[in-house]
């Protein structure tokens, strides 16, 4: 999987009710990346809470998911 | 084309029974619609069965023949349909598209859920297979989470607020406290609605529909045919059914749903009617901003405008629009593959007059609309008296 590089969030949630998978997760911060080359993509935000409008940049596939950390 | 008629419509309780298994609601459903048409189950032609995920909750496959034959009904065409939680609307709209082509006469369409028997979790999991499993639902996403995202994205935009969507949850508990047949039979207040356990921020659990069990059909027929059925028979002026990406992060903008708004324009344009013409409407209310959306998509109100027209109690049930007045999914229930077809009963249920203590004055036009997953399907059903 390419890296995705760093994005800005176009919205995101924080999830308290999981599904059976994710039990152990929660609460665990999922978010819509607008990345630079205009696609989106869903992947969960690692570390401080993230709002619309933040920039991110991607940290590491973890099980084909992609993560994100706010920049500082 | 020839008009389509409802003629006969039959509800289960929507609720958890822990003691009733898929088939008995579907065939209790049937049969009432049946009755209700004081028609035989000779006379059905065909049968639609709209199931979302009954496969995953309770292990049965191949439902509709399995549906019918509970019913004495074999040999004709028994089919499911499945569209997410638009199962039993799609189901709706192919059959009036098969009776209004001269296909059949008499056709029975039904759907049911049976949800109860699961976990939370696990249910969560199996409506998340509605969403891209490869993409989306992978990464962590619920149905909740994801129109979590839309509610922050709407608020975000329009500047959309939590009372304005907590005001839709205390409307539809309000009209369900006065619905016999809903999940929930309990009046909310703002204070509770706010103060709600998170289940996807900003969605609490009152933001979100029930996870319910229950059926509902109704019997169609070429309105030409209908005085043999009922006196009170109820007309499909427009009906449209449409579809858009199934992955959230695909659209384009989130805040409005594509398929309803080609659906709504389809279904309009096929009835004669604008917006405005409604006089009112069940519309698919699986989280509170889903009902905000839909009376923005359906044109009822200006985009944006759908929070601040819920909050000012203008879809409530002495509003100019009321919306939802069996409950909603919110308080009458959600078995997601019932839905459709529930709708379809509650809304010719007004036009007939037999609504009760929830029955409008303006009733003569209304307005059905099925939303499947995020919006990769809708259904519109514009519905009025004969």
């Amino acid at each position: 999987m390419t890296n995705p590089g760093s994005g800005t969030v176009y919205t995101e949630t924080v999830v308290y009710s999981p599904p059976e998978a994710y039990v152990n997760d929660v609460p665990y911060q999922l978010a819509i990346i607008e990345l630079e080359n205009g696609r989106r993509l869903t992947g969960r935000i690692d570390g401080e809470r993230a709002q619309i409008g933040d920039h991110v940049s991607f940290v590491e596939f973890r099980k084909d998911v992609a993560f994100f950390r706010k920049n500082a | 084309m020839r008009p389509v008629a409802v003629v006969g419509i039959g509800k289960t309780a929507f609720g958890a029974f822990a003691d009733r298994d898929l088939r008995s609601l579907a065939v209790e459903a049937g049969q009432k619609a049946l009755e209700d048409a004081h028609a035989k189950t000779s006379q059905v032609e065909a049968f639609y069965l709209g199931n979302f995920a009954g496969p995953s909750f309770v292990g049965q496959n191949h439902l509709a023949p399995y549906v019918a034959a509970g019913m004495g009904i074999v040999g004709i065409p028994a089919t499911r349909f499945e569209a997410a939680c638009a199962s039993s609307g799609a189901a709706f709209f192919h059959a009036v598209s098969a009776v209004a082509a001269g296909l059949y006469d008499v056709v029975l369409v039904s759907g049911v859920e049976k949800m109860t028997s699961q976990s939370t979790p696990k249910v969560t999991e199996i409506l998340a297979g509605a969403g891209d499993l490869c993409g989306e639902v992978r990464a962590g996403a619920t149905f909740p989470a994801l129109f979590a995202m839309i509610a922050r994205r709407h608020m975000y935009q329009y500047g959309t607020t939590r009372e304005q969507m907590a005001a839709v949850a205390v409307k539809n508990h309000s009209n369900g406290a006065k619905n016999p047949l809903a999940h929930m039979r309990k009046v909310i207040t703002m204070e509770q609605a706010l103060a709600g356990k998170p289940i996807a921020e900003p969605l609490t659990v009152y933001d979100c529909s029930l996870i319910s069990d229950g059926a509902a059909a109704v019997l169609i027929a070429p309105l030409e045919r209908a005085s043999e059925f009922t006196d009170k028979p109820v007309r499909v002026l427009g009906i449209a059914q449409a579809s858009d990406n199934v992955a959230l992060d695909e659209k384009e903008d989130i805040t409005t749903f594509r398929a309803v708004k080609l659906s709504a324009e389809k279904a309009y344009k096929m009835a004669g009617l604008q917006p405005s013409d409604i006089q009112f409407a069940e519309v698919h209310d699986c989280f509170t901003i889903a009902e905000i959306i839909a009376t923005e998509d359906l044109g009822f109100v200006e985009k944006g405008q759908g929070g601040p027209y819920a909050l000012a109690g203008k879809t409530c049930l002495k509003g100019e629009l009321p919306v939802n007045t069996s409950g909603g999914l919110k308080a009458k229930g959600h078995p997601v593959g019932a839905t459709g077809v529930g709708q379809i009963c509650d809304v010719a249920q007004q036009i007939r007059g037999d609504a009760g203590e929830r029955q409008v004055t303006r009733n003569k036009l209304g307005l059905a609309q099925n939303l499947g997953g995020s919006g990769a399907t809708s259904v519109v059903t514009i519905l009025g008296a004969a």
